[in-house]
């Protein structure tokens, strides 16, 4: 079986230069992009059904006084929501960058490696059987379906042979994916209740997420991407393909199992925390490319940055097109990004590896 | 060992295909098959036709063999015969026609995109008609024949426009694949936010028709749907040659004079109606487009995937599925989500006996 990657290594085998093709044009725009994304947080506190001035949400940050209603609005609602955003969009992002980095395929994605399934699985066997239903319940039981089913995809994805190849690691993925997405169909189906509780968590939501939530997340994150900015390098040297990195003197079996452990952390983790976002993790390293061109710790950078500003846009956009209601942050995501990546496919130049 | 059956002087230069080969030349029309394909084909339409007897037997009013056989053959007007020519026969033809119909769609996605990934769901289809089923559902709060019809035209639309997004100067496999998973993202959240609107025992249902069910099949269902599939599986093999030619590649393919764009075009269509017509009726099955080609393949042992094993091995996996779903747990779930669960099983397996056999 040859899946998309041999197609994808057929069609985009030239990696081209990006668009910033000097280390300075390159810091330029990273710098421009954190200020940016600096300004969407801001613009991510004070929008919403009551919309907050900015200078009241500067206010708040520096001067905070508990008798005011909007600074308690920011400090208790607002803040804690664009923290959980700006955490969950890098980890998706991140962890999109490194397995498409791995698996040098363009449409790898978080999920491919069996993350959000799992997640699905576990949670949906936390409602139906255990009985769980709160959001903080839910956070260890993702956690733990994230690790155990990429660890099974892994294992089935190297069977036979001293490591995994990446191909056989995709198909395990969508194998394992495609059981446990049918097992969870049939648990939900069977259990009206659960099947109500599992359908608000599959939108992926970031309101109502607190610091509760986050900060017992928060280490595991940060150990991802600690192992992912040490990859960074080595992950040049993969794209090579593995003969050519394993002559050029790269440990190819450590830096894959880095990166999977890595994968595992960030988005096992985002997912815990959100419930399941697609699209973040496969849009936004294209347009790092794009920017950059072939040079892994850059798009890593970019990645870091422009993920999170993905989220923080499509959850203003979320809160905005229907007041007073609010649609989750997981459905406007594939419509903000869904548009740019066929634009940019055909362009043809964006999607090289 | 091919044994071959021509006498023609000029045959004298015989192609060793690795395999053995009966020919038949006649002065218009000349076929070569594959003996093992052929015996694959007969084994699994033999294995279907067994099961599908066998399938009749089962349920609440249970049956032998011999009664079935009588009550089809309409020599028995009692009992007998309401509950198998009524109830379960349209079921099981049901069964057999949309797997055979999903097997060569599947066959003809995978043949075209050289991907065994691909499915007609790459192209939308499946998410589209979800979300014309649930626009109907959830907002119109139509009957089984609205929602059949909003199924096919959201689903018709969406393969429209990924087709008409991913053209420029031709449409290439790759392109074509992402800007369906794209054109899918985005249709899927939609999905997913109707079905949030929507009061529980609404998406539920909804989820049940998505999940792709035979459930409640009559005569009118299983009749036309099949005829509809059989007329589109004729047309399919008719079109079969040029699809072997576009698997070359589209530059090779040019090069022995078929125009690829119209071939590619026409077979297409043919898929997505083939996948239209099981949707119409029994809400988007999935992964029996996926996995019935790829198991044909290694069974015939042909080199690509071939449209005659799919479709056979696509009606005996359905028809297999569907028994399961009815009468192997004891609340009968929609066969969807045993095809899933069967096909996504295989795919493991698969996995892990290449892997043994590399070592």
């Amino acid at each position: 079986m040859t899946p998309s990657t041999t197609t994808a290594r057929a069609t985009g085998a030239s990696p081209r230069r990006g668009v910033a093709r000097t280390n300075r044009w390159r810091l330029t725009g990273l710098i421009l992009a954190l200020c940016g994304l600096a300004a969407l947080a801001l613009l991510s506190v004070a929008v919403g059904s009551r919309p907050i001035p900015l200078s009241e949400v500067l206010d708040a940050v520096f001067n905070y006084s508990g008798q005011i209603e909007e600074h308690i609005i920011i400090a208790q609602m607002r803040m804690p929501r664009t923290l959980v955003g700006l955490a969950v969009g890098a980890a998706l992002g991140l962890a999109g960058a490194l397995i498409q980095a791995l698996t040098r395929n363009p449409l790898a994605d978080p999920g491919i490696l069996g993350v959000s399934s799992g997640a699905a699985f576990f949670v949906a066997l936390g409602v139906s059987v255990f009985g769980v239903g709160t959001i903080l319940g839910y956070v260890w039981f993702a956690f733990a379906g994230a690790l155990v089913v990429t660890l099974a995809v892994y294992l089935i994805g190297s069977a036979g042979r001293g490591s995994a190849d990446p191909v056989r690691l995709t198909l395990a993925g969508v194998a394992l994916g495609a059981v446990l997405s049918g097992l969870t169909t049939a648990m939900t189906l069977l259990d009206p209740t659960a099947f109500d509780q599992m359908r608000h968590w599959n939108a992926g939501v970031i309101a109502g997420r607190g610091y509760d939530i986050l900060l017992p997340v928060l280490p595991f994150l940060c150990a991802g991407v600690l192992i992912a900015l040490l990859v960074a390098r080595p992950l040049n040297s993969i794209a090579l393909g593995e003969d050519l990195a394993a002559a050029l003197g790269t440990n190819t079996l450590w830096t894959r199992i880095a990166v999977v452990a890595a994968v595992t952390l960030l988005a096992g983790g985002a997912t815990a925390i959100a419930g399941p976002i697609g699209f973040i993790g496969l849009m936004v390293p294209h347009i790092a490319r794009w920017i950059v061109g072939p040079a892994q710790p850059w798009i890593l950078g970019y990645t870091l940055v422009l993920a999170p500003a993905l989220l923080l846009i499509s959850d203003v956009i979320g809160r905005v097109v229907l007041r007073p209601g609010e649609v989750p942050v997981g459905i406007i995501t594939a419509f903000v990004g869904a548009p740019v990546l066929i634009l940019l496919i055909r362009r043809r130049r964006a999607s090289g590896l | 060992m091919s044994a071959q059956t021509h006498n023609h002087a000029r045959s004298t230069a015989r192609v060793d295909f690795g395999h053995a080969v009966v020919q038949i030349r006649g002065r218009r029309l000349s076929v070569r098959f594959a003996v093992r394909s052929v015996v694959t084909v007969v084994v699994l339409a033999a294995l279907a036709g067994t099961l599908a007897l066998v399938a009749l037997t089962l349920g609440d009013y249970p049956l032998t063999l011999e009664e079935v056989v009588l009550a089809l053959t309409g020599q028995d007007a009692g009992m007998a015969n309401l509950v198998v020519v009524e109830w379960r026969a349209p079921r099981a033809l049901a069964a057999l026609a949309f797997g055979a119909a999903l097997g060569v769609s599947g066959a003809i996605f995978q043949s075209l995109t050289r991907n065994p990934l691909a499915s007609p769901d790459i192209i939308g289809f499946a998410t589209g008609s979800f979300t014309g089923a649930l626009v109907v559902i959830v907002i119109i709060g139509g009957s089984y024949v609205q929602v059949a019809g909003g199924a096919l035209v959201g689903g018709i639309l969406t393969a429209a426009a990924v087709y008409a997004l991913s053209y420029k100067r031709g449409v290439q496999g790759f392109r074509f694949i992402i800007v369906g998973i794209a054109v899918s993202a985005m249709l899927a959240s939609l999905n997913t936010w109707l079905m949030l609107r929507a009061e529980l025992e609404v998406a539920m249902s909804a989820a049940v028709w998505n999940a792709g069910s035979l459930n409640g099949i009559t005569w009118a269902q299983a009749g036309a749907g099949s005829v509809a599939v059989v007329v589109l599986m004729l047309l399919a093999a008719a079109q079969s040659p040029g699809l072997r030619q576009i698997e070359l590649g589209d530059d090779a393919a040019k090069a022995l004079g078929v125009s690829v764009e119209p071939v590619r075009l026409g077979l297409v269509i043919t898929g997505v109606a083939l996948t239209a017509a099981v949707t119409a009726a029994a809400g988007p099955i999935s992964f029996i487009a996926l996995a019935a080609p790829q198991i044909a393949r290694r069974l015939a042992r042909t080199p690509g995937v071939t449209l005659a094993p799919a479709a056979a091995m696509g009606a005996l996996l359905l028809l297999a599925a569907d028994v399961l779903a009815q009468h192997a747990l004891p609340s009968s779930l929609p066969v969807g989500v045993v095809t899933v669960v069967i096909g996504g099983s295989y795919l493991v397996w698969l996995l892990v006996h290449e892997a043994r056999r590399q070592v």
